[in-house]
């Protein structure tokens, strides 16, 4: 264990913690936009920056390991400046258009400006314009927000393994974009879209569907496949309006396109809700009794004529491995056959 | 008597630009349509030499014959024939196209420890370099000192980094040779990118075995087994002439395996950069090498600890390398006679601006400002009044006339505001605006930052937009101070040097010329007369002979008149474009 002060507060954690994850250990807050716990450090946005003793200009806090002795000051009046100075640069080069921004109320930077009372910018000056693009149903790419924190980035490389993005051109033109600033075309995670602390990326299923207000926040479980990701469904007037999932959670926070995107079939029209039984080529509504009675009735007579190996079963990954088991047991215990399969398998 | 000739012709990027190679090809022709190849075969040689520094006189062109050397300047194919007959056949040098006295001078002053053999050996000959003691201190290291005992000499010399930082280079080696590791590197920083500047560039061209040499010396000291040049794919000559060395040197052993017959292996690679500025950053450049966009990266850890690949690594600039071979030569004792107490040793600049000889130039450390910019510069251009030096490129910043006596060392300069940076030196003369050249190098820098941080990216955008604005005659009142303000917090703030030092140029030209930002703001007025939208043109009709001359070339029809009646011209038409004040014979146009 490393021995330190934050602020006169004695602290002791573990070696090659950074000054940021010992300060949040110790409940003192620093700001930032680029970090994220479950990603390299980046040191981009530089807002961390605290006074270290002994070193005569400010460090980044989540760049920066704890030493044994460290005296840190996450707080002064010039610290408090210079990040001032940050935001306002930020913000010099961002759309003032919280009011219809999807990410208002649950935006970093506007929380931050918040904070520190930015209204007037001294700093204002050009700002980058991008032409639309993108076609694909999931991501919504509104670059002129992006504070090229570079999230999105590495949770691509890092977490997802994609690599479909990065920074592009230099200076104040640096953007991130897929190669060659063609239109996003991945597999459509949206892990991006999760760590984004600005409006910059969204998902284009949840545009103009609600914001905070009035949203119910409900803790269930991914119904597609076995894994069972956690996600909290955000549900107003009975309609859910947006996918997440919480970062203290069995799968981190990450979830696939189907977990994140895919749940517009809940209040879809077309929907199955009840079985249908085939009657002269025709399907009718039935209960889930007179199905259940109908399978085993075929099932039956099926095994009768032909025998038990002329039935099948295939199960899916769907199914926890409990229902796959007890799917097993029922197809050779009841039906009396080893043809059985899973599609996860393939 | 034996007649011992040689023909030195000036090949570096300065002298072939002049022509080098079409003169080194008459004199190839020639020697041999004269029958002189029979006669002097055996003894004439003549090859290829890098940059000797006066750039501005190239080509150079020296004939030794029985080792006395007669240089010859602004040497064009056509002189080649007549310097043949008279000098080399006759005896009787060409007294009108030699060098004059003031030749002699550029070089006086001069001390040349890494420029010792520029400009004298064949850099495409390994031979050459051996002939003068080339690779004599890699035999001297490897097989009778130990890798502390090398490390020791650098640090007795008092050697400091090249590159600009000034870390003292035997510091940095003995920090990576204790460092256990399976594998280590050095990188040679050879990704010179400073606007005016061209030593790295020069030395590789003119001498590379040194800097190769260097590095090998260095792979000894901390253990490395592999090494890696990164240089700029814009040095097509440095690149091809440092690859014909490393292939010469392995040929000779002084790289691969078993290293002059000890256990020592080391080999080096070359990797070119693609054009990024910010590259040179150390960690920038590892990223590089890696395949990854050039981005810095956070320091601590520093690459001695955990450099390339994550290993330790110690990175040093082409001219640190080039020192190395000389000093374990000739001792640390030697090397650290020059110089001032903290900066050791000599430094290599490159001169240029509205200097009378542009050139590379190498002086020792602590020199005063004044013998370089007059003794060896030879006073500024068109005898026009010096007006400030900008050194350290973009990250640097000017010295103005009154500070001429300072020394040029690496604690001097700094005292002042001023960097000694990697050796970029621009002299100014009154005819330049100290806004607008803040401006050029604002735009330089906010071009090439990577975007990474946000100082950087977005804050040098706004100081340059800030800049514009005052040299566009839209300054605002209180100005100067959002950028003497924004600019500290950028130096405050940013990620890596290139940010922490953008500002310096804008901050530097404050200190020292606030009135003309003043000027330039309330007045509306460039008093260097650079800022086209704050310049007027008006002809004075008491001078104008009416001949139609700026009438003829006005691009914007702006100026109208009849023959032999004073011309005027319409402000509302005019676009500063200056071409009828470079037109007029008679000075009967007026700018400011």
């Amino acid at each position: 264990m490393i021995d330190l002060s934050i602020n006169g507060l004695p602290v002791s954690v573990p070696e090659g913690t950074t000054i940021l994850d010992a300060a949040r250990f110790a409940d003192i807050p620093i700001p930032t936009l680029c970090h994220h716990p479950k990603l390299t450090p980046y040191g981009g946005c530089r807002l961390c920056i605290v006074d270290v003793k002994g070193i005569n200009r400010p460090v980044t806090s989540c760049t920066t390991p704890v030493t044994a002795g460290m005296e840190v000051t996450t707080t002064s009046p010039t610290i408090e400046k210079l990040r001032k100075t940050i935001l306002e640069l930020i913000l010099s080069d961002h759309p003032n258009d919280c009011m219809v921004c999807e990410k208002a109320g649950d935006c970093t930077l506007q929380e931050l400006a918040y904070f520190y009372g930015i209204r007037e910018n001294r700093l204002d000056g050009e700002r980058r314009v991008y032409a639309k693009k993108d076609d694909n149903p999931f991501i919504e790419r509104n670059m002129e927000k992006c504070i090229l924190c570079g999230k999105c980035v590495r949770i691509c490389d890092e977490v997802q393994g994609v690599g479909a993005i990065d920074i592009a051109y230099r200076g104040f033109n640096a953007k991130v974009c897929p190669p060659f600033e063609k239109n996003l075309d991945c597999e459509f995670c949206g892990q991006c879209v999760s760590v984004c602390p600005t409006g910059a990326l969204t998902g284009k299923a949840w545009g103009q569907r609600g914001r905070q207000k009035d949203i119910k926040e409900i803790e269930t479980i991914c119904p597609y496949c076995g894994c069972g990701c956690s996600i909290t469904l955000h549900v107003r007037r009975n309609e859910v309006i947006r996918v997440s999932s919480r970062e203290d959670t069995l799968n981190e926070g990450w979830l696939c396109p189907k977990g994140r995107f895919g749940y517009s079939f809940i209040n879809n029209a077309a929907r199955l809700k009840t079985p249908f039984i085939r009657e002269e080529g025709k399907l009718k509504e039935a209960t889930w009794d007179e199905a259940l009675d109908f399978i085993a009735d075929r099932l039956g007579k099926v095994k009768a004529k032909y025998g038990a190996d002329s039935i099948a079963g295939l199960s899916s990954a769907r199914c926890t491995n409990e229902e796959n088991y007890l799917f097993q047991k029922f197809m050779r215990a009841a039906v009396g056959t080893n043809n059985v399969d899973h599609c996860a398998r393939l | 008597m034996k007649t011992d000739i040689v023909v030195r012709v000036c090949m570096g990027t300065g002298g072939i630009a002049a022509g080098g190679a079409e003169v080194m090809e008459a004199f190839k022709k020639l020697l041999k349509s004269k029958g002189l190849k029979a006669k002097i075969e055996k003894n004439c040689t003549m090859h290829k030499v890098g940059c000797r520094g006066l750039c501005a006189r190239d080509v150079l062109v020296d004939i030794v014959v029985n080792d006395s050397k007669t240089t010859y300047q602004f040497i064009k194919p056509a002189m080649v024939e007549r310097i043949i007959d008279e000098h080399v056949i006759n005896g009787k040098p060409v007294e009108e196209w030699t060098v004059p006295e003031d030749y002699y001078l550029f070089h006086s002053k001069q001390v040349k420890v890494v420029l010792s053999d520029c400009g004298s050996v064949d850099p495409e000959d390994i031979g050459s370099y051996l002939n003068v003691k080339g690779y004599d201190a890699l035999k001297k290291v490897v097989t009778t000192m130990s890798p502390a005992e090398t490390i020791g000499v650098i640090r007795q010399s008092g050697l400091r980094g090249r590159g600009g930082a000034g870390f003292p280079t035997g510091t940095k080696w003995e920090i990576c040779s204790k460092e256990t590791s399976e594998h280590k590197y050095i990188i040679c920083n050879a990704d010179e990118g400073d606007p005016g500047a061209f030593m790295d560039r020069s030395v590789i061209e003119g001498n590379p075995h040194a800097v190769i040499e260097g590095m090998i010396i260095g792979a000894y000291s901390i253990g490395a087994d592999a090494g890696y040049v990164y240089i700029r794919a814009e040095y097509p000559l440095a690149v091809e002439r440092l690859k014909n060395a490393l292939k010469e040197a392995r040929q000779h052993n002084f790289l691969g395996k078993g290293i002059l017959g000890t256990k020592f292996n080391f080999d080096i690679k070359i990797k070119l950069g693609a054009g990024a500025f910010v590259c040179g950053e150390e960690t920038a450049l590892i990223a590089s090498i890696e395949g990854q966009r050039g981005m810095p990266r956070a320091k601590p850890p520093f690459p001695v600890y955990k450099g390339l690949w994550g290993k330790p690594t110690v990175i040093n600039n082409v001219e640190t390398l080039a020192n190395v071979p000389y000093i374990i030569r000739k001792g640390a004792g030697w090397y650290s006679s020059f110089g001032t107490e903290k900066s050791k040793g000599t430094k290599v600049f490159a001169l240029t601006g509205k200097i009378r000889n542009s050139g590379l130039i190498e002086v020792p450390m602590g020199i005063p400002l004044r013998e370089i910019i007059y003794d060896i510069g030879g006073g500024i251009e068109n005898d026009k009044a010096f007006k400030a030096v900008q050194t350290g490129g973009p990250s640097g910043g000017c010295i103005p006339s009154h500070l001429l006596d300072i020394k040029v060392d690496f604690e001097s300069l700094a005292s002042v505001g001023s960097i000694v940076g990697s050796g970029g030196m621009v002299v100014l003369d009154e005819g330049d605006c100290m806004v607008n050249i803040a401006k050029f190098f604002l735009q330089f820098t906010q071009s090439e930052s990577c975007g990474k941080c946000v100082p950087c990216r977005i804050g040098t955008k706004r100081l340059l937009e800030i800049l514009e604005r005052i040299t566009s005659g839209k300054g605002r009142e209180g100005d100067i101070e959002l950028l003497e303000d924004l600019a500290r917090d950028i130096k405050a703030t940013s990620l890596c040097g290139l940010g922490q030092t953008a500002p310096n140029p804008i901050l530097s030209t404050i200190r020292y010329f606030r009135d003309e930002y003043d000027a330039h703001i309330t007045k509306k007025k460039c008093p260097a007369g650079v800022c086209r939208d704050l310049l007027s043109y008006v002809i004075l009709a008491e001078i104008c002979k009416g001949c139609g001359a700026c009438k003829r070339v006005c691009p914007a029809g702006a100026i109208s008149g009849e023959k032999k009646q004073p011309h005027t011209i319409d402000a509302d038409i005019c676009v500063r474009c200056g071409a009828c004040f470079e037109a007029c014979k008679f000075k009967a146009i007026g700018k400011g």
